[in-house]
């Protein structure tokens, strides 16, 4: 009989603990981001698709060596150069000038060996992570057309 | 007071108005509070603060299709959110709100309430057994075994307060009360020593009778997919939550007229509607409070807490007061 009323009393007490958490977290303010209208920003070590980086002047620092499309496990990135001449010193010069960079992201598994492997840092993380489309062709980003737009 | 075709037409346009309001308001109150408590904001899109979210759901569930199963026993089927949402609105004709704001005095306000509110069991039984669907039938009767088991203290309690104020009228029952919170039911008298025991105990089978969370095991998601509720869509669905809500603004009237003195003020001033609605608003916000917080029981745990528990102390409260009543 003893058992029945501390079962009683021991269990109401804990239904009453359990109301004044609940009580108490009624009061305190909301942690919810209201996603359309509120955005969170993407930690520093956020890894999104690739993106180029610019030098000064506006243009990819690329200079077509090829080592993140050999790095590439899934083969999702495709390079494309042309070469122009230019006056150094007054003397004419060759150089391999980036005119392609096409990103294939519906196979990319953002391992980030092309970032590890670009020596001459021309390569980022974007923190873009609304990617969202109902086609798969709008998953096959032109990087060199999505820098100038970037610059303008 | 006579009852004309007109005062009758009035009582239950108001009488439903008063019930489709607070089921639609209550719905966002709900899933406000249910948000707070959970630390989201909650419907906010739709209107200042979302209040116009319950219109539009409104909106959403008439416009869709009203579809019965293949197999179901379309009469039942039909009937059964009538029948859930019919006593509900019919027991508000009883409930007085103030001293004068009552559709009809009954004399016997507290056996139509009780009367009305075991038909919802029916309802329930009927929607289940009607959608011939396993899983519907199953919460049923869970539903049922659940309302036939709390209606027995409830009605216990109710009995203890009855024979303490000798009479069944619920407007008697609050005047009774008047003048003062220590003349509230609710505190220990030397009559029924047990009150806010039993105050306890009936506002536990109101919400056990509303088929809420930790109760709800009609409509147990986890388990049953729905519960009765099943293979409802559009209205029908949306009657059998009216009639829940209203059901829960029937459980808090009554336990207000019952145990909080229905519309006196706890400091004898302004006594009036206002404190009615105060008190019914304050005990469903408790409703809604313990809705989210505790997990729901399981069957066992439901009917060993009535049967072993409720019961026992609701008889032993009601032959200690019928004793004290003879003493004193």
């Amino acid at each position: 009989m003893g058992g029945y009323f501390s079962d009683i009393f021991y269990g109401s007490k804990s239904l009453l603990i359990g109301m004044g958490i609940t009580f108490r977290e009624f009061f305190k303010p909301t942690v919810t981001v209201q996603y359309p209208y509120q955005t969170l920003k993407m930690s520093a070590r956020f890894r999104g698709h690739i993106e180029l980086i610019a030098d000064k002047e506006g243009k990819p620092k690329c200079v077509v060596c090829g080592m993140c499309e050999r790095a590439c496990p899934s083969g999702c990135i495709t390079l494309g150069s042309i070469s122009i001449e230019i006056e150094v010193d007054g003397k004419i010069k060759k150089k391999k000038v980036l005119s392609k960079y096409d990103l294939d992201f519906t196979k990319c598994s953002l391992c980030g060996q092309c970032v590890e492997n670009c020596n001459f840092g021309a390569l980022e993380f974007s923190k873009e992570y609304n990617l969202a489309s109902t086609r798969k062709e709008d998953f096959h980003f032109n990087l060199l057309k999505r820098l100038e737009e970037r610059n303008t | 007071m006579s009852l004309t075709l007109l005062n009758v037409i009035v009582a239950v346009v108001i009488a439903i108005a008063f019930a489709a309001v607070n089921a639609a308001y209550l719905v966002w109150a709900e899933r406000r509070g249910a948000a707070r408590i959970q630390r989201r904001p909650g419907p906010n899109i739709n209107g200042p603060f979302g209040l116009l979210q319950p219109p539009l759901d409104g909106i959403k569930l008439m416009t869709k299709q009203l579809m019965i199963p293949g197999g179901a026993d379309k009469i039942l089927f039909m009937v059964a959110p009538v029948l859930a949402m019919a006593p509900a609105i019919m027991s508000f004709v009883t409930i007085p709100f103030s001293e004068g704001i009552a559709a009809h005095n009954m004399e016997l306000g507290v056996l139509v309430i009780f009367a009305f509110a075991s038909m919802g069991a029916m309802a329930i039984l009927f929607a289940g057994w009607g959608s011939r669907n396993k899983y519907s039938v199953m919460a049923s009767v869970r539903a049922v075994s659940q309302n036939v088991s709390y209606e027995i203290p409830m009605l216990i309690t109710a009995i203890t307060v009855v024979m303490t104020t000798g009479s069944m009228d619920l407007k008697e029952i609050s005047m009774a009360q008047s003048g003062g919170f220590w003349h509230w039911n609710i505190f220990p008298s030397l009559q029924s020593p047990l009150m806010p025991i039993s105050f306890i105990i009936f506002f536990i089978c109101s919400l056990a009778e509303t088929n809420r969370a930790p109760f709800d095991l009609g409509e147990a998601e986890s388990e049953l997919v729905a519960g009765f509720h099943t293979e409802y869509g559009s209205m029908g669905f949306g009657l059998f939550f009216m009639g829940e809500y209203a059901n829960i603004v029937i459980g808090a009237s009554l336990t207000t007229i019952l145990f909080l003195g229905g519309w006196d003020c706890p400091f004898g001033m302004f006594p009036g509607v206002w404190w009615f609605l105060l008190k019914i608003y304050l005990l469903i916000a408790t409703f809604i409070w313990i809705r989210w917080t505790f997990p729901r029981t399981t069957i066992y745990g439901l009917l060993n807490l009535s049967w072993k528990i409720l019961i026992p102390i609701s008889l032993f409260n009601l032959l200690l007061t019928a004793g004290l009543l003879k003493v004193f």
